[in-house]
């Protein structure tokens, strides 16, 4: 019996998870997907952000201004990828520039440092490709970008390091009560036992806490639709650009990513079914909205497109709290944005405030928060990597060209926790497939690697997703 | 393997190995082929039709027969090849940086650098083609190399967007291997693939070609389900209510091919626009003194026979450039007028010491044309075509005598004859 069971392996479950391995407990991660991150955490914007937008004395002011100042030193600490690039809120009007100023007292009240609003000159000189009609913004200096998928992958394998279980392929199906916890049921049969049950299932924590017997919790879906450029537009911008906020929400984003690129979008569209779909109003709606923010925006080095479905709660704010109905229950829903800034600090406030009113925590001495990343073999000297090749010979082989990754990256993620089954798990991990030609030229090869580290036959391999084979069979 | 050769060729594929062959036969002895793959051959490797060679050796080749031919002529030679090694970067005092599993991240000093590295499909990603990202989708190339190298079948109910060669090809070989292929949809209202390729890969199965449609829905969340198609108007934007749904496991993207240039790219070597491709002289040399590029990474060619030919010119001016030392150019510019898309040479020396042949794509199908190369009034060459489409490349002849009259910009242009 574990002593507790997080359900949902996105960046609220992993990084909950990993806080509860710094304390002597027996725990695991159930995740109803055949790879971590595959909801909301897999495709939302990765912005670390400063903490203006959230109402004053809310959860989510109080989780992102605390989760803002910890994320650097977090990211560092398992070795993910983070950029303190600054945000700007783009003033387009006499009316956006009172917004801001709004925005800029608001945020000062949440504890945000160093806001300013600056004019159009400093505008243009922090951002030359900025569209002329905008006439000033509110600079953010603490605004910053991560990667929502290396975050949560990265905070999962360190938990399985320090001694987590995870749990693939695990969807909830039903729970039956014990005398000291829940026995959990998934779809296939299989069962989990634990004390303690933390439900982070993000779209699905609605159904997965009644399933508990709590129907208190009231979560919908919203879609949000992508363009992601080719590094080689890399420095079209370097801050993160919001628009002012309206009341049809925050817009319409451009950003840098940690990994060179840039994103625009999402929209936000409310939907019933969760399946993260693009559309050609959703890309159109955010080519235009990019023309209006920016003077002539690199489209046509467009590598990919992708929607995300970002669930929120009819409160208004994030949910962490114990179930008032089902017992041993802790529900951490709702977290829509800024949920992956305030993820260290949610974890931090569930392990301490909440699981230690619930038993007792016992700091786990052996508890190691670092990882090496799965792009370590990138920050390598010259001299490093040849030792390296010298070692393991398949550091020196090239697989994916577009990004420049090896054979021994690809391995390594394959092996390492959590292990990347399919080929969109190891592109999540290296990167292989994530470039200009989208896994035209390294698919095969990668499908090889993860046939053979796995024993498993060639054409079984996923890309990703159930039923999600590659191949069909073989030739006549 | 040696740190310092007089000739480095950055890919080992028919461009690669043809340039080779010419440098050697030049004179130009010390070479050093660089392939990523693990044998060379490039792309021809996974291309096991036929219809290769019909120009150059009046017959009717496979890919890998094809490609053996100068695979052959470069061991008899003795020409160095290192497989399984990337080319990292390169610099403009022809530093070569490279790694493999056997030598690791390595450098050699070259004289001269021909960049032969191909070129890459342009993906579903490029186009933004709405729906859901489920398996089954595929490059026509990625397709191919399941199939012909690998032997596995990436589908068996296919719809195909894009016209290009390889997508045509793969058409009739997924045919071939039992499936069935519902539709190849082409945005724009011709093919860009060869006239044959259409007659012998659709026509002769009874594959339907849809021209002015274009994919608007890709459904499916593990693997593919099924498309939505829809005709397109003047502007390629869909027309509502033409939308035709087909049921599939597979969607293959044949769209365009883009000249593979990162690595010249990061060198500093000026790139055209319009090709994706280095800016040439006629000698093929680029505008960085000594280095050399020929093939798919210069400019998307229909045949691999021109890749050879282009490779032979550039392997022999590599050979001269080794030899008797860098050129001087004294050169004009050539550039695309009207109704053509673009020109290559893009650059051409005025005491150039043979006839220069202009390459060129126009811009659209036109019928009973002639094409110009004009300087100021004068007009330098003509040549007259009763059909002319971008699907086809085409060439005019620049005679060295005219060379001498060229005293600006030369520009290629079509003019519909009344």
């Amino acid at each position: 019996m574990f002593d507790i069971a997080v359900i949902g392996g996105g960046v609220i479950g992993g990084t909950i998870l990993r806080e509860l391995t710094k304390y002597q407990l027996n725990v695991c991660v159930l995740e109803s997907c055949d790879d971590v991150s595959m909801g909301q955490s897999k495709a939302n914007s990765g912005i670390v952000h400063a903490g203006y937008d959230a109402k004053p004395n809310s959860l989510k002011a109080k989780f992102n201004v605390l989760g803002n100042k910890m994320m650097s030193a977090y990211a560092s600490e398992l070795g993910v990828k983070y950029k303190n690039n600054g945000s700007l809120v783009l003033a387009f009007s006499e009316e956006d520039l009172t917004v801001l100023e709004e925005l800029k007292t608001r945020g000062e009240t949440n504890g945000v440092e160093r806001l300013s609003i600056i004019d159009r000159a400093e505008l243009n000189r922090l951002e030359p490709n900025v569209s002329d009609n905008a006439v000033g913004a509110l600079y953010a200096p603490t605004g910053g970008i991560i990667c929502p998928y290396e975050l949560t992958i990265a905070s999962i394998g360190n938990a399985m390091d320090n001694g987590a279980k995870l749990y693939c392929n695990f969807e909830v199906a039903s729970a039956k009560k014990l005398e000291n916890g829940y026995e959990i049921i998934s779809t296939d049969g299989n069962k989990v036992s634990a004390k303690i049950v933390i439900n982070c299932a993000g779209i699905n924590s609605g159904k997965v806490a009644s399933i508990f017997g709590d129907d208190t919790l009231n979560i919908k879906g919203r879609k949000g639709e992508y363009i992601l450029l080719d590094r080689e537009s890399g420095d079209f911008v370097s801050h993160t650009l919001f628009c002012t906020p309206s009341k049809a929400g925050k817009g319409i984003l451009v950003t840098q990513t940690v990994d060179g690129n840039i994103l625009l979008g999402p929209t936000a569209t409310e939907v019933e079914n969760p399946a993260p779909v693009t559309t050609a109003q959703g890309l159109a709606f955010v080519v235009d909205k990019v023309k209006s923010m920016c003077k002539n925006p690199p489209l046509f080095n467009s590598i990919t497109s992708f929607a995300g479905v970002r669930a929120y709660s009819d409160k208004g704010d994030f949910i962490i709290e114990k179930s008032a109905i089902a017992e041993n229950l802790i529900n951490v829903a709702g977290i829509e944005s800024p949920g992956l800034t305030s993820a260290p600090a949610i974890a931090k406030f569930v392990a301490e405030e909440i699981v230690a009113k619930m038993t007792s925590l016992v700091k786990n001495e052996k508890f190691n928060g670092k990882r090496t990343p799965d792009y370590f073999f990138k920050n390598l000297s010259i001299e490093e990597k040849n030792e390296l090749i010298k070692k393991d010979s398949t550091y020196g082989k090239i697989i994916c060209r577009c990004e420049g990754i090896t054979e021994g990256e690809i391995i390594r993620a394959v092996r390492e926790n959590p292990k990347a089954m399919t080929i969109d798990a190891v592109k999540r991990r290296t990167r292989a497939g994530m470039g200009r030609c989208q896994g035209g030229f390294c698919q095969p090869h990668v499908a090889e690697i993860i046939a053979r580290e796995h024993n498993i036959a060639y054409e079984k391999v996923q890309k990703g997703g159930k039923n999600s084979t590659l191949l069909v069979g073989k030739v006549k | 393997m040696k740190n310092n050769y007089d000739l480095v060729i950055i890919g080992g594929g028919p461009a690669g190995l043809a340039a080779a062959l010419s440098a050697y036969d030049n004179g130009a002895k010390d070479i050093l082929i660089i392939e990523r793959e693990n044998r060379t051959g490039g792309i021809l490797n996974q291309c096991i039709h036929n219809g290769f060679g019909l120009t150059r050796f009046k017959e009717s080749l496979s890919g890998p027969e094809y490609a053996a031919r100068f695979k052959t002529e470069v061991n008899k030679r003795g020409i160095e090849i290192l497989t399984e090694t990337t080319v990292l970067g390169f610099n403009k005092d022809k530093i070569v940086t490279a790694t493999s599993p056997v030598y690791g991240i390595f450098t050699v000093q070259a004289k001269a650098i021909i960049l032969a590295m191909g070129c890459r499909e342009r993906s579903r990603g490029a186009l933004n083609i709405p729906g859901s990202r489920p398996a089954g989708i595929y490059s026509a190339g990625t397709a191919q190399k399941y199939v012909n190298v690998k032997g596995y079948m990436p589908g068996k109910e296919v719809v195909i967007l894009g016209s290009g060669d390889i997508g045509l090809i793969m058409a009739r070989r997924m045919t071939l291997e039992g499936a069935k292929v519902h539709a190849v949809c082409e945005i724009m209202p011709y093919s860009s693939g060869l006239k044959r390729n259409i007659v012998q890969c659709l026509d002769d199965f009874g594959i339907p070609l849809y021209l002015n449609h274009t994919i608007t829905e890709i459904r499916g969340e593990g693997r593919v389900t099924g498309v939505t198609i829809s005709q397109v108007d003047e502007f390629k934007r869909p027309i509502p209510n033409t939308e035709k749904s087909f049921n599939c496991d597979t969607v293959l993207f044949s769209v365009g091919l883009i000249p593979e240039n990162e690595l010249a790219k990061s060198a500093g070597v000026p790139l055209s626009a319009r090709t994706r491709g280095a800016i040439v002289y006629q000698n093929r040399e680029t505008l960085t003194s000594g280095v050399f590029a020929c093939g798919n990474a210069l400019q998307v060619h229909d045949l691999v026979d021109f890749v050879s030919d282009e490779a032979e010119l550039a392997g022999r001016s590599a050979a001269e450039y080794i030899i008797k030392g860098a050129t001087i150019h004294d050169a004009f510019d050539c550039e695309n007028g009207a109704n053509i898309n673009y020109v290559l040479p893009q650059k051409i020396d005025k005491n150039a010491s043979e006839n220069v042949k202009l390459f060129f794509r126009v811009s659209n199908t036109f019928r009973n044309c002639t094409i110009k190369a004009v300087c100021g009034d004068k007009v330098i060459a003509t040549k007259k075509r009763l059909i002319a489409t971008p699907g086809e490349m085409e060439t005019l002849i620049i005679p060295t005598e005219k060379l001498k009259e060229i005293n600006g910009t030369l520009t290629l242009s079509l003019e519909v004859n009344e």
